[in-house]
């Protein structure tokens, strides 16, 4: 046992990484991390290890803290204690622009697409950084303009391709379907070029069979760019289904970690979903 | 084939129409011009108004395209003006040719214009709607009382400036170019009609070639949601910052054009009042729509110009006129029959065109 998980609670002491993940340095590592806002403490004592190739989800009753790890992760929120290495990096004092930098891309529980834009302009903005092109280029259209917009476009529309939104291309991002505007958003992240991807609620709006068609699009894009995604979701479907590793959290702390089937049989998560009662065994589903 | 695949694109299409529209009204008036039919009045307007336009445009980058409103848009106009008299006049001697110092003044004013834009946007871009609104009010009504307690000179011993009189100490047969609240006089009107079309263009180009950059997109994800740029990499401060020292670039430019336009300029001319009219402009013609900025800042320029027979009603006949506009535009139904109107007019013109492309087919 580390000094960081001193006031962890039961937390298994072992990694969920993948057998390829093993010797690989994890593209997540949060170490004790915690922020108080005022006196009210909304995280703490927070751990995690994400492998470079590992599906993990974060799940908890509603107000656990769960989107405030998600800033904490990204930067928008600076730490009240601990710390994130991403790549092995700490993002300490780094605003969000900079942290994305480092690998690590994010969707939003409440979408925030680029509404008046159309949706291949939303992934090109999400390639901002690997466009290749100068200011002075940019203001005078110089030859290498066309290359590296030609370009740009190409990877937008594979990318808009992959997620099967090439229809949909030109429309202005705002008047898209719910279930498409969260996929754009997942597109646009991936565009910035991530070793991690944090999906906030990927399947929320979206209707049944739209759910299972993100389940093996979310595996899809970790088997096709080979990179971490870490999710938080209240489906429990998708959760137990593509998930290998899942953190419960609940009033800020991580209650366990663990697969699907140890978090599913885990009392203090059915405790934690439905309160303490007698007789009750199973947890979902 | 490479002229098809170039019109399908919807923005260069834009940015097409509007570098036509533009040329077109150009050669229209030379023409005019030259046939002797402009009365010296009408003439009087075209430099201004190609500088309005600049000026619309310009702010149209920043209001329109990124999203911060500014008020203080005729302090950077201002500094353009100044800078560019003071520049035209101490190369008096070591340019002859009128073109190129008009030239140099106008990139000089330009480029002073967009250094102040560069140094208050440090503190200014960090605030955010109405604080950078009011920020940049105090900054116009700050560089106009600058400029008007401003003395700047030259004489046998070289180049003077002073912000007060009893420190402007000019030696003999010296001259004033700025003489604090009586603004420059004497100034050699060295702007011509083609220069502000030259100008013109050169705004369009640009502006409308950053906006369609990765720069442009940029700008407007920062302008439709600040969080989501942050996310994906971009660096906001940085986006604003380059949008405002462009408008500011810009608008010193066509403030030099301005300034070069009259034998004299009151620091005075560069008021709150012109920074709200070029802001309606901006406004009427439709935020982020740059050919909207072009027709509404001609537009709006001569009519109350038009009205002067008019006298004292003239200013209610163009507050009249804002409102009926934009009530217009708000309207729903107006809107339905404008896109009718319109959807007629470009089928036309498609028709027309496309009869002509089957024409060199065969």
């Amino acid at each position: 046992m580390n000094e960081y998980s001193k006031k962890m609670l039961k937390v298994p002491t072992y990694t969920l990484l993948r057998e390829q993940d093993k010797d690989k340095q994890p593209v997540l590592d949060v170490r004790n991390l915690g922020i108080d806002f005022g006196g009210l403490t909304a995280v703490d004592g927070f751990n995690i290890t994400i492998g470079p190739t590992e599906i993990s989800g974060l799940i908890g009753p509603n107000g656990a803290g769960k989107t405030t790890i998600f800033n904490l992760l990204t930067g928008v929120y600076q730490p009240t204690r601990g710390s994130v290495l991403i790549n092995g990096i700490d993002i300490k004092g780094m605003p969000t622009h900079k942290v994305n930098k480092l690998g690590i891309a994010r969707t939003f529980q409440n979408i925030r697409l680029f509404t008046d834009m159309t949706a291949l302009d939303n992934v090109k903005v999400g390639m901002h950084n690997g466009i290749k092109c100068s200011f002075a280029s940019s203001v005078l259209h110089l030859p290498s303009y066309y290359r590296s917009e030609k370009q740009a476009n190409e990877m937008a529309m594979e990318l808009l391709d992959f997620m099967s939104l090439t229809d949909v291309a030109d429309q202005k991002a705002g008047s898209l379907p719910y279930g498409v505007q969260r996929r754009l958003e997942i597109v646009r992240a991936l565009a910035t070029n991530p070793s991690i991807i944090l999906l906030d609620e990927p399947a929320a709006g979206m209707n049944p069979s739209e759910t299972t068609e993100l389940m093996h699009q979310i595996r899809r894009i970790r088997d096709t760019f080979q990179i971490a995604i870490f999710l938080i979701e209240h489906d429990m479907n998708l959760v137990m289904n593509v998930c290998e590793a899942i953190a419960v959290v609940n009033y800020g702390r991580i209650i366990t970690k663990g697969t699907p089937d140890e978090v599913r049989q885990n009392p203090a998560v059915i405790e934690a979903y439905l309160g303490r009662e007698e007789g009750k065994t199973d947890a979902e589903n | 084939m490479a002229m098809k695949t170039l019109l399908k694109n919807k923005t260069t299409r834009t940015n097409g129409i509007t570098y036509l529209v533009v040329i077109a009204v150009f050669a229209v008036m030379q023409v005019l011009n030259g046939a002797g039919l402009l009365g010296s009045s009408v003439k009087g307007y075209l430099v201004p108004i190609c500088v309005y336009i600049s000026l619309a445009v310009s702010l149209n980058l920043l209001v329109g395209i990124c999203g911060e409103l500014s008020l203080g848009h005729a302090g950077f106009m201002g500094i353009g003006a100044f800078s560019g008299i003071v520049i035209a006049a101490l190369l008096q001697d070591t340019i002859p040719n009128d073109v190129m110092r008009l030239l140099c003044a106008m990139v000089g004013g330009g480029i002073l214009a967009g250094v102040v834009g560069f140094l208050i946007g440090i503190p200014v871009l960090r605030l955010r709607g109405d604080y950078l609104a009011i920020v940049t009010l105090a900054f116009g009504e700050i560089m106009k009382n600058i400029v008007g307690n401003l003395y700047a000179g030259i004489d046998a011993q070289g180049f003077h400036m002073a912000i007060s009189t009893s420190k402007m100490k000019l030696g003999e047969g010296g001259k004033y170019i700025i003489n604090g609240p009586l603004g420059a006089t004497g100034v050699q009107k060295l702007a011509t009609f083609t220069m502000g079309f030259v100008l013109v263009l050169f705004t369009l180009f640009v502006v409308q070639n950053l906006v369609n950059s990765k720069e442009g997109r940029a700008i407007k994800a920062v302008r439709d949601n600040r969080i989501a740029a942050e996310s994906v990499g971009i660096n906001v401060t940085a986006f604003r910052m380059k949008a405002f020292v462009v408008s500011a670039f810009l608008a010193g430019m066509a403030g030099a054009l301005f300034g070069l336009n009259y034998s004299s300029v009151t620091a005075s001319k560069f008021n709150f009042n012109t920074s709200i009219n070029i802001l309606v402009f901006v406004v009427l013609g439709g935020m982020g729509n740059i050919l909207g900025s072009v027709i509404s800042a001609t537009v709006l320029y001569v009519l109350p110009e038009a009205m002067r027979g008019l006298q004292d009603y003239r200013m209610i006949l163009y507050a009249v006129v804002l409102i009926v506009v934009m009530l217009c535009t708000w309207s729903p139904k107006f809107k339905e029959k404008l896109s009718i109107v319109s959807e007629k007019i470009k089928s036309l013109f498609w028709g027309l065109f496309k009869k002509k492309e089957a024409g060199t087919n065969e």
